[in-house]
């Protein structure tokens, strides 16, 4: 029985290639038609744009990712465009062009990457109200922007880098509000300091944007986005009081979480990170989970970005090599926790530079659509609280994340919502109970 | 410190908040114990069928005293649970099922249940989205459909409101009668009162038989899914004879729909929907209605329900102990009958009768014996 790796991002490319290497065939799953995962994600074909303008500081990492791969290609079983809808213990439900298979493993590697963090104000279902990370995709794969006058809101690494790359694009970036004060990111220097290269790229982009006259704000928050049927411009507040900004679309992310559901369905136990406030699955350093023969690499299992995605993906493959009863290069193996260990301060400082606002979540006003898909406000998860004490029963009671999502772009700011209105810790509303599909499947005959 | 009350309940589904509320109303010291939140098993988690058509011969006079409880549900809760009287179409899919529809008709007159046959052509003039493997329905005008998550919370509500004593996160766990009363630990509390209702679903199993009077009950877990929303067409809530698949539509767009078994381990309180018994019901329900086909499901789920060996429920008082009342093995349909159950369990305590009659649901019809084996 099989290896599977579901997600051919940094994380499942590099657990690929060490499987191999180790004389093992796995199966690598991805819902892409190539390698790279979101962050290396390939343009489509018939698209020229060198490595460079696709990828900027990280050309030479993608590039390498995508040859690694490439050089894999007879020695794995690769499952392009294909999603796992579910997971048991011996098989993956899969659905690959309509048509559903599956491919059983006795070994599992998830590196099912992230997603962007929202929280909910007043208009962000408008069009042209993008995710960061959707901000991103769109210019990276197709080419085009999400809008001409786009204004980012939220906070984190990706807000100042995909703002930056708009900015070099083409559009006129006409504001970055970054809700984390800079003060939070000043006593983290010497944290960040640690991400060496990682932390210069960010004071690059950050000073490429000023010179360019961008508007860039920290400390400030978003109160509503406002148009008729579409974006029309954005209403912030700072210290210096309200503003308003026009702008024909937006971009807004506060943080990633990991894309755990595969895991959930795994039955892989989940713990609450205070720091993130988010809950994230349960893994040692080397990934394997307390759920015999499961894995869990990159930024599906807790944000780490790609380098950490690499490293934690080669370890993982390490792990299932040693579960195994195969060969395991010691030397290698401590070469990657040493690397590992490395970049745990400078995550730790990213965590307190750019903290998830749950307090702003929270906030949010009675009439703001917190759940997306089935439209459920503030105000109707709020009269809900009495009685639910906990989100699935607030679910249960008013749809918030029972929708095409799932909750998984509206369960942490219901959870704060929640949380704030029964006046408890947010890690006692505890977390929505993960159901199959992972994403939509078509009734099938 | 004992808590003393008239009425000990254990289980807080849709029988036990409803007997809290019947009782309440009626001036009893209610106390009822919820291991978990109420609702949270198949009380909460079922397809939500509102359905007198094709039952069970016996459970005929609950249901109809159920449907009466369900068109006041406003009056009595404060909310009508959203339910809606859309019909039940009961379709047969070849000749045997056909026979089988009609031979119901019978049944369904005797017990006063107003069903409409619906031949070949009629079903297809009528309901033109429907697939050609179907050849009849029966069609129960009175029946609809609820959201199942709304009904315990709901009579939960209106319990307290009515001064009953719900405790939720409390799991009974020691069941005892000291000869004047039954004496119930949970949660480090001792609770007495001299008449204890055992609405436990598949759990009511385990109170039954800590009072030796075990019965042969498993635990069943239907498989259910439910699509996004799209243009609401499907009026009826439809299911069909052998009941291998049914299907509804709620008015927001969703299609909810399922068949087969998922996986359980009731003792974890564990339970999973399964990816071959989703795709089987898939295959079903396209069957039955061609344009399901294509629509994306956005969720499949499952829960825990005690399922009796004759497919009908335990209602009614224990042969071994004076006081106590059971009422669970509902075998997955017991969302429709919950009101009812809880009014019958009331006036049983109560009245010490009810109009409705229970012989065919009495605990030693299985013929076990009746110390724990």
């Amino acid at each position: 029985m099989t290896v599977a790796i579901v997600g051919a991002g940094p994380a499942g490319t590099r657990a690929a290639e060490v499987l191999v290497r180790a004389g093992l065939r796995p199966a690598v799953i991805d819902e892409a038609a190539g390698n790279g995962g979101r962050i290396y994600q390939r343009q489509p074909d018939g698209f020229a744009r060198d490595a460079r303008a696709l990828y900027g500081f990280e050309a030479a990492k993608a590039e390498a990712v995508h040859a690694t791969f490439a050089a894999l290609a007879d020695r794995i079983d690769w499952h392009p465009r294909t999603l796992v809808w579910a997971i048991r213990p011996d098989r993956m439900l899969t659905l690959r062009d309509g048509v559903p298979g599956e491919v059983p493993y006795r070994h599992a590697i998830l590196a099912t990457g992230a997603m962007d963090r929202i929280v909910p104000e007043p208009g962000w279902t408008l069009p042209g109200v993008f995710t960061l990370g959707g901000a991103q995709i769109a210019l990276k794969t197709q080419g085009v922007a999400i809008g001409r006058r786009v204004a980012f809101i939220g906070t984190g690494p990706l807000l100042i880098l995909v703002a930056y790359q708009y900015a070099k694009a083409g559009a006129e970036v006409v504001l970055v509000l970054d809700t984390a004060p800079f003060g939070a990111a000043a006593r983290q220097a010497a944290g960040l300091a640690r991400g060496g290269a990682t932390f210069a790229k960010g004071l690059y982009y950050m000073a490429a944007l000023r010179r360019r006259g961008v508007r860039v704000i920290h400390g400030g928050a978003p109160l509503r986005f406002e148009g008729e049927g579409a974006l029309s411009g954005v209403r912030w507040r700072d210290a210096r009081g309200e503003h308003h900004v026009a702008c024909d679309a937006a971009g807004i992310g506060f943080g990633l979480k990991p894309e755990a559901q595969l895991a959930d369905l795994a039955e892989v136990p989940f713990a609450f990170d205070a720091q993130q406030r988010v809950w994230v699955p349960q893994r040692d350093a080397a990934g394997r989970t307390p759920c015999p023969g499961i894995y869990l690499a990159g930024d599906g299992a807790a944000i780490g970005g790609a380098d950490v995605a690499e490293l934690a993906g080669a370890r993982a493959a390490w792990a299932v090599i040693e579960d195994r009863g195969l060969a395991v290069d010691r030397a290698e193996v401590a070469r990657l926790d040493r690397a590992l260990a490395r970049q745990a301060p400078f995550r730790a400082a990213l965590d307190h530079a750019f903290p998830y606002p749950g307090a702003l979540a929270a906030a949010a006003p009675d009439d703001c659509i917190v759940c997306h898909c089935e439209a459920i406000t503030a105000g109707e998860l709020r009269a809900a609280a009495r009685d639910a004490p906990e989100v699935n029963r607030g679910k249960a009671l008013t749809r918030v994340g029972m929708g095409r999502c799932q909750g998984r772009v509206c369960g942490p700011p219901a959870a704060e919502i929640l949380a704030a209105e029964l006046g408890c810790d947010i890690a006692d509303v505890g977390r929505l109970r993960g159901q199959p599909p992972v994403k939509p499947i078509p009734v099938m005959t | 410190m004992t808590t003393e009350a008239d009425v000990l309940i254990v289980g807080g589904g849709g029988a036990g908040c409803s007997a809290a509320l019947h009782l309440a109303l009626r001036g009893a010291r209610v106390v009822l114990l919820e291991r978990g939140l109420v609702g949270g098993h198949a009380s909460g988690v079922n397809y939500g069928g509102v359905r007198m058509n094709g039952r069970h011969p016996a459970e005929l006079p609950v249901a109809r005293k159920s449907r009466e409880i369900w068109g006041r549900l406003p009056s009595l809760i404060g909310t009508d649970c959203e339910f809606e009287v859309t019909g039940h179409l009961k379709l047969a899919r070849n000749a045997e099922e056909e026979a089988d529809l009609v031979a119901y008709m019978d049944v369904a007159r005797d017990a006063g249940l107003p069903l409409q046959m619906i031949g070949r052509n009629a079903i297809h003039a009528t309901y033109p989205w429907l697939g050609p493997s179907v050849v009849a329905g029966a069609l129960s005008p009175e029946d609809g459909a609820a959201n199942p998550r709304l009904l315990s919370p709901a009579l939960a509500r209106a319990a307290r409101a009515a001064g009953a004593d719900l405790h939720e996160g409390v799991e009974a766990t020691e069941f005892a009668h000291d000869g004047a009363a039954f004496c119930v630990r949970a949660g480090g509390a001792a609770f007495r009162a001299p008449v204890l209702l055992n609405c436990g679903g598949y759990w009511g199993g385990k109170v039954a038989a800590a009072f030796g009077e075990a019965v042969p009950i498993s635990a069943m877990s239907p498989n259910l899914m439910v699509s996004e929303p799209v243009r609401y067409f499907i009026e009826p809530n439809m299911g069909v004879v052998g009941g291998n698949t049914y299907v509804r539509q709620i008015r927001r767009g969703n299609i909810i729909f399922g068949g087969g078994r998922g996986e359980n381990d009731p003792d974890q309180l564990r339970s999973r929907p399964l990816p071959e018994p989703t795709l089987a019901a898939m295959r079903l329900a396209v069957e039955l209605v061609p344009a399901l086909a294509g629509i994306n499901v956005i969720r499949s789920w499952t829960g825990i329900e005690g399922e009796m060996p004759d497919h009908i429920p335990v209602i009614g008082p224990s042969r071994t102990t004076p006081g106590l009342f059971h009422a669970f093995g509902f075998s997955g349909h017991g969302f429709q009958l919950g009101p009812a159950i809880g009014a019958i369990l009331s006036e049983l305590v109560l009245d010490g009768r009810t109009d409705v009659p229970l012989d065919p649901f009495r605990i030693d019809r299985f013929g076990v014996g009746t110390d724990g084996q």
